[in-house]
Order: C-alpha cells, then sequence, then structure tokens
C-alpha cells in the first residue's frame, strides 16, 4: 500500500517536472525541474530495488550533468526566445509523427508476448537481491562477459574527447600565461640592470 | 565461463593493435604537436598495413571462431570485409595527406579519428551480439561526425558536421529502440540465440524492432529515404573526408547489414524481402534522376553512391551465396573507382584553392591530358561501360538478381544505369569538349598518383583476370551460410 503511494507519487512528480522542463518560460527554472525529475526517477528506481543505477543517476545526472546545463544557460548568453520562435511551426508536423509512432508502440504492447525460450536465453538472469548488492552484481559481469563492451566504450569516450577538443580548443596569441619554469629560472641578470649613477648627470 | 588467455584473443589482435598503436600516435601527437601529422599519417597508414598482414597472417580454416562471450566473430566473410575497409583506410589517409597541408587542416588528431573510426568499422563487421554492434557502430560514427566538422572555421564544414550528428544521433537512438525491442522478445543480445529464437516463434514486437534496426542501417548506408544528408555531408565535408565517406563506411555497415539479415533475422526473410526490394529500387531510381542536375563533383558523387547502393542492394534481395558474392564484388570494384576519381577530385585545386565544380572541368583534355583520360576512363567504369571493371561488378549483380528470377529489378537496374550513363558521360563531354579554362595547380604528389595509378589498373585491367576476385568473395560468402 505504502509503496503502491510512493511509486504513485513519484511517478506523478516526474510527470509534471518533465512537462514544466519544456514548458516553463525561464531555461534556468527548466534545468531545476529537469533535476527534479532526475530526483524522483532515482527514487523510481530504489522502488525497483536498484538501488545502484538510483544512486548514480543521482550523482551523475543530477551532480554533473544537470549542473553543467545551468552553467551552460547561465554564462552563455543564448537568447532562448529566438530559439523557440521558429519552434512552433514545426509542432503540427511532430505531433503527427509522435502520434503515429505512439500509435503503432500501443498497438505492438496491446498484443506483446515472450518468446517461450526467453527465460532460458537470457545470459546474466538478475540475481537475488538478498544474496548479493546491486554494486556487486553488476560488478561481476561487467568486467567479466561483458569486458569487451566496457572496453570499446572507452574507447567511443577517448573519441570523444578528442573531437571535443580538436572542435573546440584554440590557441590564442597574446595571452600572457603564467609558466612556472621560466618564472624559476629567472636570475637577477636577467631581470635587473644595475647601472652607476654618477651624481649631477643622470642616466 | 570460460578462462582468458592471451592466445584466446588471437581473432581479435589486428583491433588490439590498431587501438594500442593508436594509442601511442595519440600519445606521440600530443607531446610534439601538429608539426607530427605528416609522420603520424605515415604511422598510421604502416599500423593499418601491419595489421592486415597480422590478420591475413592468421588464416581461418572456414570456421568461424567466437570469443569474448559470443560478441566477436571472426571467419573469412569478416576477414575478407575488413581486408576491404583496410585498404580503404589505407588508400583515404594516403590520399589526404598532402590535402591535408594544402587546405591548412594540419591536425594531428585527423589520422588518428580516421584509425579509430576504422576500428569501429573493424568492430563492426565482426559484431556477433548487439551490444558490440552498437558500440562498433558508436565509435565509428562518433570518429565520422568529427571528421566532417573538422574545418570548424568553415561554415559549410561545421554545417555537415553537425547535420551528420543530429541525424545520427537520431538513427542510432532507432537501432538502440529496436534492440531493446528484439531483447525484450528474445530474452538475449547475441545473433545466434536471436536467430534460433526467431525461427521458432515470431511475434509483431520483434518484427517492429528488426524494422527499427534496418531503418537505423539503412541510414548509415544512405538507402533512399534515409538519404537526406548524404548530399549535404559530402559536400560540405572537406574533401579529404568526403573521400573517406565515400569509400569505408558504407563496407562496413554492408557486412552489418548482411550478417544481420543471414544471421539473427534469417527467420524474418519474407519481411525484410520487400523492405530490401523497396530500399534498392528507390536507391537507384534517386541516384539516377537527382544526380542530373547537380554542378558540384562532390553532390554528383554523393547521388551516384545512393545509386550504387541500390546496385549493391539488388545482390541482398538475390540472396543466396551468388546473390552475396555479388555484393561483395560489387562492393570492393566500387571502392577501387572512387578512390581513384577521389584521388582526381583532390587533385582539383587552382591558385592554391579546391575547386569542385564540374564546370572547372571545362576543357581538361587539353590542359592536363593525363588527367583527363584517367577521369575519362573512371567515369566510363562507373556508368558501366565494357571492357571496364564497372561493367563487370553491375553485370555479376544483375546477374545474380535474374538467377534468382528477380527479372523486374534487373531490368529496373539496367534502366537506372542508363540514366545514370548521362551524368557520368557529362563529366567527360566537359573534359573534352568544352572550351578550356584556367589550368590546375600542377604539383601531384606520389602517393595520390600511385592510388590513382593502381585504380586506373585496376579497371582497365580487371577483364584480364577477373576470377581471383570472384572466387575470394565466393570462399568468404560460404562462411555465411
Amino acid at each position: 500500500m505504502i509503496s503502491a503511494i510512493t511509486f504513485y507519487l513519484f511517478s506523478a512528480i516526474t510527470l509534471l517536472s518533465a512537462i514544466m522542463v519544456i514548458t516553463a518560460k525561464n531555461p534556468v527554472h527548466s534545468v531545476l525541474f529537469l533535476i527534479l525529475a532526475f530526483f524522483n526517477a532515482a527514487g523510481l528506481f530504489v522502488l525497483l530495488g536498484a538501488e545502484f543505477i538510483a544512486m548514480i543517476l543521482v550523482i551523475v545526472y543530477v551532480g554533473a550533468v544537470a549542473v553543467l546545463f545551468l552553467f551552460v544557460v547561465m554564462m552563455l548568453d543564448i537568447s532562448f526566445g529566438d530559439l523557440r520562435k521558429g519552434a512552433m511551426q514545426y509542432v503540427p508536423v511532430g505531433l503527427l509523427a509522435g502520434g503515429i509512432l505512439l500509435f503503432e508502440l500501443i498497438s505492438v504492447f496491446a498484443v506483446w508476448q515472450f518468446a517461450k525460450s526467453s527465460e532460458t536465453n537470457i545470459a546474466s538472469p538478475t540475481p537475488d537481491p538478498k544474496e548479493i548488492t546491486n554494486t556487486e552484481a553488476l560488478g561481476q559481469i561487467l568486467y567479466t562477459d561483458y569486458v569487451f563492451a566496457f572496453q570499446v566504450s572507452g574507447l567511443i569516450l577517448l573519441v570523444a574527447m578528442i573531437g571535443a577538443i580538436v572542435l573546440t580548443h584554440r590557441k590564442r596569441p597574446g595571452v600572457r600565461k603564467q609558466n612556472v619554469a621560466d618564472q624559476q629560472a629567472r636570475t637577477q641578470s636577467d631581470a635587473m640592470e644595475i647601472q652607476k649613477v654618477t651624481p649631477g648627470t643622470g642616466i | 565461463m570460460e578462462t582468458l588467455t592471451f592466445s584466446s584473443l588471437a581473432p581479435i589482435f589486428p583491433e588490439l593493435f590498431l587501438a594500442c598503436s593508436g594509442l601511442l600516435l595519440l600519445v606521440i601527437g600530443v607531446l610534439r604537436g601538429n608539426v607530427s601529422t605528416r609522420f603520424i599519417s605515415w604511422a598510421s597508414i604502416i599500423a593499418l598495413l601491419i595489421a592486415i598482414t597480422i590478420m591475413l597472417g592468421q588464416g581461418t580454416e572456414g570456421e568461424s571462431t567466437a570469443i569474448l562471450n559470443g560478441m566477436f566473430i571472426q571467419n573469412n566473410f569478416t576477414t575478407f570485409m575488413k581486408f576491404l575497409v583496410l585498404s580503404g583506410l589505407i588508400a583515404t589517409i594516403a590520399l589526404s595527406i598532402q590535402y591535408l597541408y594544402d587546405d591548412n587542416i594540419i591536425k594531428f588528431e585527423y589520422p588518428l579519428l580516421v584509425l579509430f573510426a576504422g576500428i569501429g568499422m573493424m568492430i563492426m563487421v565482426s559484431a556477433n551480439d548487439m551490444l558490440s554492434l552498437y558500440v562498433g557502430l558508436e565509435l565509428q560514427s562518433l570518429s565520422l561526425y568529427v571528421l566532417a566538422a573538422i574545418k570548424r572555421d568553415n561554415v559549410r564544414s561545421a554545417e555537415s558536421g553537425m547535420k551528420y550528428f543530429v541525424l545520427g544521433a537520431i538513427s542510432s537512438g532507432m537501432l538502440l529502440f529496436g534492440i531493446s525491442l528484439i531483447y525484450g522478445f528474445t530474452g538475449s543480445t547475441n545473433f545466434e540465440i536471436i536467430g534460433t529464437t526467431l525461427a521458432n516463434e515470431l511475434s509483431l514486437g520483434a518484427v517492429i524492432g528488426f524494422v527499427f534496426i534496418l531503418a537505423a542501417l539503412a541510414f548509415k548506408i544512405s538507402a533512399v529515404p534515409f538519404h537526406m544528408w548524404t548530399p549535404d555531408v559530402y559536400e560540405g565535408a572537406p574533401t579529404s573526408v568526403t573521400t573517406l565517406f565515400a569509400l569505408v563506411p558504407k563496407v562496413a555497415a554492408f557486412a552489418l547489414i548482411i550478417r544481420l539479415l543471414f544471421i539473427p533475422f534469417a527467420a524474418l526473410s519474407d519481411q525484410w524481402f520487400e523492405i530490401m526490394w523497396f530500399l534498392s529500387m528507390a536507391s537507384m531510381t534517386v541516384g539516377a534522376f537527382a544526380a542530373l542536375r547537380q554542378t558540384n563533383i562532390k553532390r554528383l558523387m554523393a547521388y551516384s553512391s545512393i545509386g550504387n547502393v541500390g546496385y549493391a542492394l539488388i545482390g541482398i534481395v538475390a540472396g543466396g551465396e551468388a546473390g552475396i558474392a555479388s555484393v561483395l564484388v560489387y562492393l570492393a570494384l566500387y571502392m577501387v573507382m572512387t578512390a581513384g576519381v577521389f584521388g582526381i577530385i583532390l587533385s582539383m585545386r587552382r591558385d592554391g584553392h579546391g575547386v569542385e565544380n564540374i564546370s572547372d572541368l571545362s576543357g581538361l583534355s587539353q590542359n592536363s591530358p593525363w588527367l583527363a583520360y584517367t577521369l575519362a576512363l573512371l567515369m566510363f567504369s562507373m556508368s558501366g561501360i565494357p571492357p571496364l571493371a564497372g561493367f563487370f561488378s553491375k553485370f555479376i549483380v544483375f546477374e545474380a538478381a535474374i538467377q534468382s528470377g528477380l527479372y523486374f529489378l534487373a531490368v529496373f537496374g539496367v534502366l537506372t544505369s542508363v540514366v545514370g550513363a548521362y551524368y557520368y558521360l557529362r563529366v567527360i563531354k566537359v573534359m573534352f569538349f568544352d572550351e578550356p579554362v584556367e589550368k590546375f595547380d600542377a604539383r601531384t604528389e606520389l602517393p595520390r598518383k600511385i592510388i590513382v595509378g593502381l585504380s586506373l589498373a585496376v579497371v582497365v585491367l580487371f577483364i584480364l583476370n577477373p576470377s581471383p576476385l570472384i572466387d575470394i568473395s565466393a570462399l568468404a560468402v560460404s562462411d555465411l551460410f
């Protein structure tokens, strides 16, 4: 009974805040609603017994991604009003495509059935959560059975990093940078010139 | 669970080697900066050559070896396709080194991104599990998005990268959605297990999931109606990147589609037959008619590649060993011809700037006859005029179609290739019969000459001994069935 109430509470708030994300006028409010949606989704995962994913959602999405969004929204001077101007003309087409997709999905899930052999096909069935924690269960298969996908994901992240640097890093000429080695290597003779000043003549 | 030993990883050695050398070269590049671009390009070519040697040295006794929990497979088919991919990459890098300097894209990351895209393509070819399929595809696509936008201060390059990225992200989303439906129905991501499960029972959900996967992959090979991005990306990206797009990724995507259609989704052949039939028809039509009005030679090659995808798809529709073998021959010869054509497009420079309009070729036969005759032969071959190689590749595909009783598709293919011949021949007409304009810059460096020369040699001399390629592709296909 209590779990049902919490489920409906979490999912209702998730849905409402998701709607607010795309309708809020102020982009900062959008990001804040996004964070609320993430927290509630994490709550739903906890109800499902997937505490690891719930915590990851809070740490990664709320802690990093959403804060990054907030930075972008606040630091960059993007006029969201201008961006939104042209968007309305695509709404009918978008609704049409979305509606067709929704109809198709409903018709698929209405007659959904699992293959009879799907029970035996499962390569790594979910273990009993009473005997093993989420994190341990994930660790046992992530670095053994799925090590290949894991390593290639690492390569993908490397390429993403290279790409971000290639496309955004610029060398700005004329910027004064601190160079510790140069500072340390500086001697008295580099920086100062000692001149004998004879009285009455100046330099 | 099997224990993992180093020797059991033998089938994946080429990829491991490429990944390690990529990382090493990355460190060298970071330490030495962009002055090392030329060194890293040549080092990447050498790494790719060594990877080919490792791969061919292993040899397979006509058996599939699946390793890493069944995620990665090696057999004659994958070796053949990876050989095509690797040699295409070598040709691309060799063609583009001088272009990078001419066009001021001196970035050491360029050859490395090509290398990482290559690893992704090899993983796609060898994928035996939905997970490895997805990670391979993403590794490839992500590198290609960055490459398309690498000339970031050029508006068209940035636009093409952005367009490719957004549409590619949508197709990845469709792919994942399809995979999740298939996984939901069968309870497995492994190709063989999916195949046996679907052979026993089918449901609407699995079919829809399969259609989503197919749509995403049709986007990758730019089959109509998923071709919208191709002309814009081909035109906007730097020409050396366009060369890469035209040569290699489609080979890997074709390998993936062939393996998907005949291993996990063999039971759905009634469904995919109609889809592939339509994709093939539509691609041939759009490729032939939309190219007629193009004035930019890169856009022309984009539509030409769409049309050629249609012809290659005929072989898949025909199915069976003969059909798939004809696809492999078609892809190999198409790659050779395209490498030659792009070698020449890369040399189209005037006053230090690249030019890419067909009208810029006017009177080329008087300004630089060698270039003109080479391009003319390649264009004759692309339009399928005997006795050049392009005729044989089309002939083999149409023959496979007729043997499978697909008379309509074969006749339609012949008709569209007649339409297509018009725009290839128009290039020749412009070169030989129009008033000469200013000369191109004369300098063409050796690697580009070698690649174009090799391409021309294959195109002209293929008629003398066509059997090795045909035999090898027949051998490669025998592992599939």
